[in-house]
């Protein structure tokens, strides 16, 4: 599993982040961060709720 | 008890997340989605930011899932729109008289625009809620800017005069309150938006209402009478005061309605009937209390949630109560605003963050012990670190750290 977030789309809306800290952060400086970019399977449930409510459905999951 | 057929009504975010659900959740059997429109709707959220500026256009609107459809085999039924349910024997009749049986329904009929009744229909005055409306309204701002007015100083008002303010009308707001927000918030963030919107340029009235449109002699909007007698001119009048759940059509069903369809704790409202999105209310035990809510991340997480929960129904299991932690954002002028929780206009607002002159900031809503809410403006690592937070607990120490 791979991740890729659109930066065009992505708010910092950080609704990533609070389900898949894991994975996503947003820092102090309003960017967010991939901090796994290749997770490990036992988290796609999570990554692809983050996928699911991203507001502005900036991430993507490449299998 | 197997469920054989499943009705979803209403295909805005909360419904196509259900219907996502139940197939994730293993349940292949016949899934019936009804849509009042004869379309799709879209992604709400930027058409009162965005779409109004023309920075995004219509096909970027498309609803998340939407493409998942066909994957998904669903049986969408557009220009379906539901008159009547009988909860006894489970049938749905449409306007169109023809009638659906299922052995289980997911209401996720969302809510539609207040308007105020005793005003005529005239070009000139608009709600925002669906795409056409949508459309109107910016097709109207696209016109040489000139004069509008806003009534109602909520989030979509506070947006729409954003969003008008951007394209070089000039705003006025008019808002019956003394603060913005003051049913929902503590005055502290009224104040906030007041001075936002005010040092844009928007001359917000507060303390005021509107009485009648003026319209000219073909029945074109020319402005707007207040309550206290006196008259705004204005091309474009946009009415931004609220929402109504869309429940009419379930009086005498047997499913019970108070402000919304009426759930248990884990959003069943009878049996083999469940609620999704803004129709659903519900006692969410985390806060302790009963709560609706028209928030597009709450479309979402209930619409899967609600899914689940008539899976597990008809498996005669208990199901397990809906604990959400709300959580909205609202973009105006260069505030990003940003809400997790459920705080109420009498909480202590505590500033826990920055300051409000820098424009990057957090308030803390304080109950007794607890923190019923973070509001947070330019500050989203604060307002998702909240929202964690106050998913374990709600105290104040815990979410709030030192």
């Amino acid at each position: 599993m791979k991740i890729v977030v659109d930066y065009d789309l992505c708010e910092s809306n950080a609704v990533c982040m609070g389900i898949a800290p894991e994975v996503f952060e947003v820092r102090d400086d309003d960017f967010l961060y991939i901090l796994d970019e290749n997770p490990d399977e036992s988290l796609r449930e999570k990554v692809e709720e983050s996928a699911r409510r991203c507001p502005k459905q900036a991430i993507t999951i490449v299998d | 008890m197997s469920l054989e057929k499943i009705l979803i009504v209403g295909a805005s975010l909360a419904g196509l997340n259900a219907a996502k659900a139940l197939r994730e959740a293993g349940w292949q059997e016949h899934l019936v989605l009804l849509e009042a429109g004869h379309e799709l709707p879209v992604d709400r959220p930027p058409l009162s930011k965005g779409f109004l500026l023309g920075t995004t256009e219509v096909e970027r609107l498309q609803l998340p899932l939407a493409s998942e459809i066909d994957a998904l085999d669903i049986d969408l039924r557009l220009n379906a729109r539901v008159e009547g349910f009988a909860a006894d024997d489970f049938r749905v009749k449409l306007e169109n008289d023809d009638e659906l049986s299922a052995e289980g329904v997911i209401v996720a009929t969302g809510s539609s625009p207040r308007r105020i009744a005793s005003w005529p229909k005239a070009a000139g005055i608009f709600v925002l809620r669906d795409l056409a409306e949508a459309q109107e309204l910016r097709t109207a701002l696209a016109a040489t800017p000139s004069r509008v007015v806003v009534v109602g100083a909520g989030f979509i008002g506070a947006e729409v005069a954003s969003s008008a303010r951007a394209l070089g009308w000039e705003v006025t707001m008019i808002e019956v309150a003394s603060t913005p927000l003051q049913r929902v918030l503590p005055s502290q963030v009224g104040a906030f938006v007041a001075d936002l919107h005010r040092s844009n340029g928007v001359d917000l009235r507060l303390n005021s209402g509107v009485d009648v449109p003026l319209l000219d002699g073909d029945g074109t909007l020319r402005g707007v009478r207040l309550a206290d007698g006196s008259e705004l001119e204005c091309e474009v009048l946009v009415l931004g005061i609220g929402a109504s759940p869309n429940v009419e059509w379930l009086r005498g069903s047997g499913v019970p309605i108070s402000n919304g369809i009426c759930c248990d704790e884990t959003l069943m409202a009878a049996p083999g009937v469940v609620a999704a999105g803004d129709v659903a209310e519900w006692f969410n035990p985390h806060f302790g209390e009963r709560m609706r809510i028209e928030q597009w991340d709450n479309a979402v997480e209930s619409g899967g949630v609600a899914a689940r929960r008539l899976l597990s129904w008809a498996e005669g299991d208990p199901g397990e109560p809906y604990v959400a932690v709300p959580w909205f954002w609202s973009d105006q002028f260069d505030a990003k605003i940003q809400m997790a929780g459920r705080p109420a206009p009498e909480d202590e607002a505590v500033l826990i963050d920055g300051s409000v002159e820098s424009g990057k900031f957090a308030y803390g809503f304080k109950r007794g012990e607890r923190c019923m809410g973070v509001l947070a403006v330019n500050r989203p690592r604060r307002a998702i670190l909240a929202r964690m937070a106050m998913a374990t607990s709600l105290q104040w120490d815990a979410v709030v750290p030192g």
